[in-house]
Formats: structure tokens, sequence, C-alpha cells
């Protein structure tokens, strides 16, 4: 036993010497991710969250020949939604719960493993699914469903130091990748459905110590607690749940909120429900509010904004404008000042029936009838959306915005709605349309305006992302477990690979050995694809 | 201080859960009218989000059905709501205590399950119907028996009632199963397969065809591939059974409960 021991730490050793090193990843990496397309360094890929690549080996005329380089599997039976990072040669892959295991991206083969052990109790409301990781300088950082924020060493998995963020026990959890800035990690939270109070942290790298908490729902005398009826803001949820955008020129972070609570019964919490549905943009310093804007006031339908706000540059009316995109999970598209948060157009990107349209303001117009009842309203879209947490992508090059879209609608309940510590506070609930089953697409819009450009249909519902790439293709998963490659200018497929399991999560783009990869969470397994030899 | 140690107490307490040395009986003790009332409320509050109101399903699984696999029998429906299943997105209802957990599980059963009905006909001539004149054993497993070709019916009676049953018989159109499609494939060869669809995602379809046989083939290889919305493979019992001849089978059906 011994000597196997020892054999096996000596292959160990010239194993590990044969790797490249792991890295420091400094902010200014960060910062210019843009200009190393070989890795693919935060969630989104660039700060302003892009989605995009700009490897372009693999392209229309060769990717036929993509095929599996290596699988890996996941020990778990949980849903796998994570994006992972790759520096450098190595994948840091998030796991259910908030394990990491960081994998060589020439073989597959795991390099080191940190386990995550939730305690009993830890409740959210939809598994303890974990999305991925930031890195920044020598250290990973994974936020837990049991709602902590671990920082591990990026050579070895071995924790630095674990911050408590907030109490599993009244539901709060982390799902979202954290974001990395300077110095800081900024982290979001999830537990919408439980009536906590939703909030954005951000945590000194090196130590873990709390910088700031950005509280989405206004506290007691300040502005937006009018938005309120009486106490309800106290467990008006907000929450936090997928990893926002960072402008490091304005040193501002914009981050999507969630559903105000109870979702779908508003009989007590009558306003506007500030910050619930909204797109904050945030000091990084700091957290202070810079500005906010809306997109659904006095939500009844759970259309959390949560989605991925992307940073462009757009031509809007004739002027050149620096802008946030954002497909809602309300089943409209916005185009929002990036220095104020002002409106500047929008359209409906998927089937919906709760709006005439957006006003000169960008708020909508609320037709009658769209609200839940106890007896039933058929409504479009359903609680899941238009779009939902699954991102969306912005290609420079074929100046395209990709995103995966549901037409699907329901019949939206609503039912009492009493706070409980600890237990889901929904107040109703929705039913299918018979005959009518989800239908997802793949579409692309123009991101100045939000006009259809083309569109892909599915086969069933979408809950994956699209990653576009350099070689004007975009990438995207489905239910069924097909992994497609379209041509990005005409959404034509030109690639496909049947994974065996529905894929539940976003794709991203690296090279290994000087070759470009492009992996995929399908099931319980990173799959990772490369060009046949 | 006194105020901190009073919200705790408090919050401890609103946040009773199932007394963990808890011994779970296995008929449920809060069955009640009342019971059953308060059940439905903690159900559109909590778990409608995800299994629709009236447990049609959606994101989480259709409860309205007789036999839940996580949960054939009381307790262990208890123990999932109380527990949640891992390796899915049913959260434990950590929250609920021991009442509110027995409510639940009265009414997850209530959905799930039409109550005997009392119908005309015979059932035992309708069993004999069944094996001979209806020859629903060539394409219908009963009690692990028949061909596969359409859905088993071991415990039809507890699913569906008299006269969806007897509509099956008469108009089996009308009563298709939500994601059940008839299609046609033709090849490019010329090759036509008809049958009811088993799987299909963009790129490939998988047929079963009439005779069992099964297919499958890549869209791009086909000519042509009709949806048959609305079609059953099953032919109507109209004018080949008699009325009596109907009522005798549907009681039969009627009387198929499983082993529960």
């Amino acid at each position: 036993m011994k000597r196997t021991l020892c054999l096996s730490a000596a292959g160990l050793w010239l194993w590990a010497v044969s790797l490249p090193l792991a890295a420091q990843v400094s902010f200014d990496r960060l910062r210019q991710s843009d200009a190393e397309p070989g890795n693919w360094l935060t969630y989104s890929g660039n700060y302003s969250s892009h989605r995009y690549s700009g490897l372009d080996q693999i392209t229309g005329a060769n990717v036929a020949h993509l095929r599996p380089a290596w699988v890996y599997q996941i020990n778990t039976t949980e849903r796998v939604e994570a994006s992972p990072l790759i520096a450098d040669g190595i994948m840091y892959l998030s796991e259910p719960g908030g394990s990491v295991t960081a994998l060589d991206t020439l073989t597959g083969r795991p390099l080191w493993k940190y386990t995550r052990t939730l305690p009993k109790g830890v409740r959210g409301c939809c598994g303890p699914v974990n999305r991925g990781v930031a890195i920044l300088n020598d250290m990973v950082y994974v936020g837990t469903y049991d709602a902590h924020l671990v920082a591990l060493d990026i050579k070895s998995g071995i924790v630095r130091w674990d911050s408590e963020v907030a109490d599993p026990k009244l539901g709060h959890s982390i799902t979202g990748a954290p974001l990395a800035l300077r110095d800081k990690i900024v982290v979001g939270m999830a537990g919408g459905e439980y009536g906590v109070r939703g909030f954005i942290d951000a945590y000194d790298a090196k130590t873990g110590k709390r910088a700031w908490r950005f509280w989405t729902i206004p506290g007691a005398g300040e502005p937006g607690i009018e938005t309120w009826a009486g106490d309800t803001a106290k467990n008006g949820a907000a929450t936090t749940w997928v990893t926002g955008a960072y402008d490091p020129d304005q040193n501002t972070l914009f981050w999507g909120t969630g559903n105000p609570g109870p979702d779908w019964n508003g009989d007590a919490r009558a306003g506007d429900n500030l910050y619930s549905d909204s797109l904050v943009a945030l000091d990084g310093d700091t957290g202070k509010l810079k500005w906010y804007f809306q997109f659904t006031p006095h939500d009844l339908h759970d259309w959390d904004s949560t989605e991925v706000p992307v940073l462009a540059d757009a031509v809007v009316r004739g002027e050149k404008r620096k802008v946030v995109l954002f497909g809602n999970r309300n089943a409209f598209y916005y185009v929002l000042d990036r220095n104020n948060g002002k409106f500047l157009t929008g359209r409906q990107f998927a089937k919906q029936s709760w709006a005439k349209g957006l006003d000169d303001s960008g708020k909508p117009v609320v037709l009658p009838g769209s609200s839940p009842t106890t007896e039933g309203a058929k409504i479009y879209p359903d609680l899941s959306g238009g779009t939902n947490w699954f991102s969306p992508s912005f290609s420079p090059r074929a100046n395209l915005f990709f995103l995966a879209a549901r037409d699907s609608g329901a019949i939206y309940l609503k039912g009492n709605a009493e706070y409980k510590p600890g237990a889901q506070f929904n107040g109703g609930g929705q039913s299918p349309i018979v005959g009518e089953p989800p239908i997802g697409f793949i579409r692309a819009l123009n991101p100045d305006t939000g006009e259809l450009k083309w569109e892909f249909k599915l086969n069933s519902d979408a809950n994956a992302g699209v990653l576009s790439t350099a070689g004007n293709l975009a990438f995207a998963g489905t239910n069924e477990g097909d992994f497609f490659a379209l041509d990005a200018l005409t959404g034509r497929a030109v690639w496909h690979f049947q994974t065996g399991a529905a894929i539940n999560a976003n794709p991203v783009s690296y090279l290994s050995g000087g070759k470009q990869q492009v992996a995929i969470a399908s099931g319980n397994s990173i799959f990772a694809f490369a060009l046949e030899q | 201080m006194r105020l901190m140690c009073l919200t705790l107490f408090v919050t401890l307490t609103a946040m009773a859960q199932v007394d963990p040395e808890y011994v779970i009986p296995k008929k449920n003790p809060f069955a009640t009218a009342a019971d059953l009332k308060n059940g439905q409320q903690l159900f559109m509050g909590q778990c409608a989000r995800c299994h629709g109101s009236k447990g049609e399903g959606g994101r989480g699984a259709v409860l309205a059905q007789p036999r839940l696999r996580h949960a054939p029998d009381d307790e262990s429906l208890f123990v999932v709501i109380r527990d949640g299943i891992k390796g899915t997105e049913m959260p434990g209802g950590y929250a609920l205590d021991t009442r509110e957990t027995w409510q639940l599980v009265a009414h997850v059963r209530s959905l799930g399950r039409l109550a005997p009905e009392k119908v005309a006909g015979d059932p035992k001539h309708g069993q004999d119907l069944y094996g001979s004149k209806g020859r629903c054993a060539q394409c219908h497993i009963n009690s692990g028996q028949g061909g596969s070709l359409g859905p088993e019916l071991t415990e039809i009676g507890a699913r569906r009632s008299a006269a969806h049953l007897r509509a099956a018989v008469l108009d089996p159109a009308s009563t298709l199963p939500e994601d059940f499609l008839q299609v046609s494939a033709v090849t490019k060869g010329g090759q036509t397969v008809t049958g009811v669809r088993l799987n299909e995602d963009i790129f490939s379809i998988q047929v079963r065809d009439l005779n069992g046989g099964i297919h499958s083939f890549m869209k791009d290889d086909l000519r042509e591939l009709q949806r048959e919305t609305g079609k059953s493979p099953m032919p109507s019992f109209r004018g080949v059974l008699s009325a009596s001849e109907v009522d005798d089978l549907v009681a039969y059906l009627v009387s198929l409960r499983g082993n529960q």
C-alpha cells in the first residue's frame, strides 16, 4: 500500500509539472479579457456580459468536424446549471451545492476538488444548483447553497476563507456566480419564494470581510419605501440570483433583481414595489445606488428581472450611445442608457398578453384582465417568462443579440399568502394551458432596436443559454439533449450532437493546447468539444 | 435583550417543524374535510407554483395520478413533503409542522385518485368482451398481459372517469393524452411509416409503427413528416359493440384500479 501511495504521489508530481501553472488572474486581465479569448475569465466571458468568444478556429466551414474531446461526470443527481471559467488551460467548474472542481482542459481529468457539505435544513425553491465561480488573482470564489461565500486557493482548492452571507434556514441561498471587481467579490442571493429581503453584497477579496451591502428593498425612511403598502417591504423578496455586468470605466455594477413577494398575490403590497424586477446600477466601491430602471412595477407573475444585462455600444435613433441591452422575463427587450438608466427603446420579443406595449418611459401599459385570479386567468408568458436566467449572447462581429426565448402561457391563480419564516410565500400558482406546451426558440435581434432578424425553433421549451463566436456561430442546447451550432447570420443549423440528457446551462469557449474547445453542461456532465484532428 | 429573546422564541416556534423523533403512522391521522381544506390552501400557497393548482404538473411532477413514483403510500408521501427529493428541484417543507404536512398529504392524495364510481353494466361480461369482441388485449397491457401499442390499463379506473372511458371506447380521438401524436414519415427513398411518436428532438424522431416495429429517422433524411394531430390508431367501437356491451366494457374498465 505504501509503495502504491509513493508511486501515485510521484506520478501526480510528474503530471503536475507538465501542466501549465495556474497563473494569477489579475483585475487587469479581467478588465481586458477580450484581449485573451483563449480564456473565459468571468461568468459571461467579459465584464460586459457578451458571452461571445473572439476565437474563430471553429467556423461554419469546419464545424461538421466538431467532436467530443472529453466528458467529465459530476458525482451528483442534482441539476447542473454551471458555466465554468477557464484560465490558462484549467477549467474551474462549480457543482451543485457549491462544490468546485478544477479540470485539465486537455483531458478532462480533475486536478483538485473542493467539496461543500450542506447542513441539514437548507431550503431553496429550485434545488441546490450553482451557476459558476469567480477568479481573482490566486483565488477562486464560490457561493454556496447554504448562503456562504467561499474563497479557495486557485492551485489546490483549499479554503482561504469562508464567510456567511445570510441565514439559510430563512430561505436564503446562493446559486449564482460571484463577480470579481478590482479588490472585491460581488455576490447575489436567492430566496424570493421564501419572503426574504433581497440584497447584493461585496466582500473584500483577500479577507472575506463584507465591504458593502445594497438592499434591493429600501429600509424605513429611505426613498422607495413608499412603494410598499404597510410593512410588506420586510418580506418583499427582490432577490439577485444571476450575475450582473460591470463597467470598469464608470466603476458601475449592473445587476437584475427578482420578483416581489408573495409572487402572485399583490393585494397587501400595493405600489410599484421598488426595487423589485429592476436593473440597479451601483457604485463598485460603495454599493451606492446610481440609478434604477424597473421593468415590471407591482409584478404579479413571478417575472424576475434576474436575466443577464449586456453592455454594448448601440446606435439609437441615429445617435451612438453606451447602453444596457436586456431581454426580460416579461417578454420585452429593452435598450437603456448606461449613464442614467433612461429608457431608449423596447420591443416585445416573445408571446405576451399582459401589456399593450411600453410607453415613452419604458413603463408597461398593462392590459385589464392580466392579473392572477382565484378562478384562474389565462396570461402570456407563463411564470418562466419570455426568457429566464440562461444567458443571452451579444456578437459585436455580427452585431446581433441572441437569446433563448419561450412562447408559453399559463392559467394564473391567486391564493392566500401568509408569511412564515422559512416557508414558501407564493400566494398562488399556475396551471398549464391544455394543448399549448411551451415552445422555445433561439432568436436573433437587432441589438439597437430589438427587431427580430431570425429565429430557430426548438422541439420544446428553452432552458439553456447561447454562446456566439467570432467564427460566426451561435451554440445552444435543448431539453432533449441536443447541443447544436447555428450560422449566426442566418439561424441555419450547421452541427449538432446528442448529449443524452437535458441541457440547462450556458456554453463557453476557450483554447486548450492552442485548439479551440466549446464546453457545455448536460445532465450531470460537462462535455468539451474540439475539431477532429 | 428580553425582546430579542422573545423574538427568537417566537421565530423558532413559528418555524416549528416536524419533530425528528416523530414516528410516522401508516395512515394519515389528519384527513377530515377541514384538514383537506387547509391542505388545499397550503398547496396553493406553496406547491401550485411548480405542480399546478390541480396537480397537473408543470415545472414539478404531475400529482393528479393515483400512484406517485416517489410516494406510493401516505407514509412515503409524508417523507417526500417533509424532506424533499434529492436530485430534483423538490425542496423539503421544512417550515411545515406535522399536522400541516399530513394535511398536504391528504390534499395531494385527493388530487390523484377518483372515487370508485357506480356505473351501469356488468363488469364481468365487460371483462369477457375485453378479451373477445373488443380485442383490447391486442394493444393494451392490463396487469402484465397484452400488447403494448396503446396505454396501459391496469389502473385506468382510478385515473379516468366512466364518462372519459366511454368516450375513449366510442370516439378514441377525443380522449388522446396531450403528448400523444400519430405521425406518418416518408423517407427520401419512398418508404412510409405510420405510427406513434415515441420521442423527438430538433433533428430526429423515433416512431413505433402499428405492428410494434420501432423506427428512428434523422429529419434531414425524410421527404415528409406528417403530424396527424387528433388521430388515434384505436378504432371506434361505435356500431361494433351494442349499447349494453359498451356499458359492460366501461364497467369493467372502471373496475381496474391496480393493486390499491
